[in-house]
């Protein structure tokens, strides 16, 4: 995130007579803490820039801390920098619609999303951080009679790689959801929808707050407000990373991993790598909190518009990149009166909801809307990148990935269909019809 | 919503028009490797700052035409050579 950064970091920054480490959290800590009000632990440290690690990994979102995490814990390899140009999880991390599911079109996509889902239900208790993953269901609905035909194309694929995903009726839709309009005089009829039940939404701040705590206690060093601003790479054929440049000092490194998002290209630039990448906003907005009457995340590609009901009763909208790459996080007219016209073709009874605010993230967007994950043409020089709209709810299976290809040397197979390459040999992993809406 | 310097119409709302893309030279098919039609097809500059891209201008004169926007604040100025190349 850059200046259009909105939020504040919620702690990292204070110094004083604290706690050097996190300390367990429990009910009983939480009580005791209250009770005394002495001493709440800081979450995570703060550290001079050393002139040399093992592992720089730009950028601080759930990717990039995801990655230091597992470094850390599966693989013992600590000296690793987390750099990020703001604050952690300020970027796509910290502005998703906190979506995870598993129900996608091509099995490499379907395996690769469910170990991430399973790594989201444990997460908690990994990271002893209530990450607040709520199962809830997730819906996709089919408006004609071709989108009801990929739903069975994507249940189908989804059950062969034990993905629990069924094609429902209209009927069994009201009954999980009933604020929907599934009459038939509307003008996008609800004929039926995917059903995935383990799919659901979680507290996005918590997931990176709870990586960067965890990987802090094992030894990582998070460093905000580090831009990289160079990346060293020895001449050769190939070429061989050697550290990077920051605004705070120069590092050596042998490993440098981008995964930066929106800003992929620009980090990418600095390699000499080129990707086939572009960067678009995407926009979401919340309303003022209602009770609890939408249990399940409710999803229509030919309406172009996803909304789930959080824990505290805000519903929350999201829809489909701007039309033209843009770095700007700046929310437009066009999109909120767009969402409203689509959400209220769903559901007429919320027409006098009122929006309480819309912001925007940015997606690096691939041909084929899959990411591109392992090793360039740069050696050491590593890109989880190209997570276009569907980047957080693979945070965890990426950084387990990444990370078991840094300490082994060896790209996972799970990851193998997202190598860089796939754009020379021509091996797309088409995930259009099932990555997002209405692209 | 932006406003996009239409060189044939004036200046009308960005939701009139279709973004094209970066404006880039197309190889030529008699001469060019597999790896150059590769990078043709995929491989965009996607700079944080100014550039020069091709829009069509869907609901209105249904013309191609190239402008400068800057990516990082969607600020767009007329090019003096507008026509598609």
């Amino acid at each position: 995130m850059g200046s259009n950064g909105q939020r504040q970091a919620v702690n990292g920054q204070r110094t004083g007579a604290r706690s050097r480490l996190p300390a367990k959290y429990s009910a009983l800590a939480l009580v005791k803490r209250g009770a005394t009000h002495s001493d709440w632990p800081l979450s995570w440290r703060t550290h001079e820039l050393r002139s040399r690690y093992d592992v720089v990994i730009v950028g601080a979102g759930v990717h990039g801390l995801a990655t230091a995490y597992y470094l850390a814990a599966n693989h013992g390899v600590t000296n690793v920098a987390v750099l990020d140009k703001s604050y952690l999880g300020g970027g796509g991390s910290g502005r998703n619609t906190a979506i995870l599911r598993a129900n996608y079109l091509t099995p490499e996509g379907v395996r690769f999303y469910d170990r991430s889902v399973k790594l989201y239900e444990n997460l908690a208790s990994t990271l002893n951080f209530n990450v607040m993953f709520s199962q809830r269901g997730h819906l996709t609905l089919a408006h004609n009679d071709s989108s009801l035909r990929t739903m069975r194309w994507r249940a189908e694929v989804n059950k062969l790689q034990g993905v629990d995903s069924e094609v429902i009726g209209p009927d069994e839709v009201k009954r999980l959801a009933p604020y929907l309009d599934v009459s038939t005089h509307t003008r996008y009829p609800i004929l039926g929808a995917l059903y995935h039940p383990p799919g659901g939404i979680i507290r996005h701040d918590a997931v990176n707050w709870g990586y960067a705590r965890a990987a802090d206690a094992l030894g990582v060093e998070i460093h905000q407000n580090t831009q990289v601003v160079g990346i060293d790479v020895a001449a050769g054929d190939p070429g061989k990373v050697t550290g990077v440049r920051t605004t705070r000092g120069a590092v050596s490194a042998p490993v440098v991993i981008n995964c930066t998002a929106g800003w992929a290209t620009t980090i990418a630039d600095l390699a000499g790598v080129a990707l086939p990448i572009t960067t678009h906003p995407l926009q979401a907005a919340v309303t003022e909190p209602v009770k609890v009457f939408l249990r399940t995340v409710v999803v229509s590609g030919s309406l172009h518009v996803y909304v789930s009901q959080t824990d505290r009763g805000e519903l929350v909208f999201g829809a489909s990149v701007d039309p033209y790459p843009s770095y700007s996080t700046r929310g437009s007219l066009e999109f909120i009166e767009e969402v409203a016209s689509h959400v209220l073709e769903l559901m007429p009874a919320i027409a006098k909801l009122r929006v309480l605010r819309q912001w925007a993230g940015l997606c690096d967007m691939t041909p084929d809307y899959s990411p591109i994950m392992g090793l360039t043409p740069v050696d050491g020089f590593l890109v989880d990148v190209g997570w276009g709209t569907y980047g957080f709810k693979a945070g965890p299976v990426s950084g387990e990935a990444m990370a078991e290809l840094v300490a082994t040397g060896k790209t996972p197979e799970l990851i193998e269909p997202f190598t860089l390459s796939r754009f020379d040999t021509g091996d797309l992993v088409g995930e259009k019809g099932a990555a997002a809406v209405g692209h | 919503m932006i406003s996009i310097p239409c060189p044939y119409c004036g200046p009308r709302n960005s939701g009139e028009f279709r973004h094209v893309g970066e404006s880039r030279p197309r190889p030529d098919p008699q001469t060019t490797t597999p790896q150059e039609w590769r990078s043709y097809l995929y491989l965009r500059a996607n700079p944080q700052g100014w550039t020069t891209e091709s829009w069509y201008h869907a609901a209105g004169c249904r013309r191609f035409f190239q402008l400068e926007r800057s990516t990082d604040t969607d600020e767009v100025r007329a090019l003096a050579d507008r026509n598609m190349t």
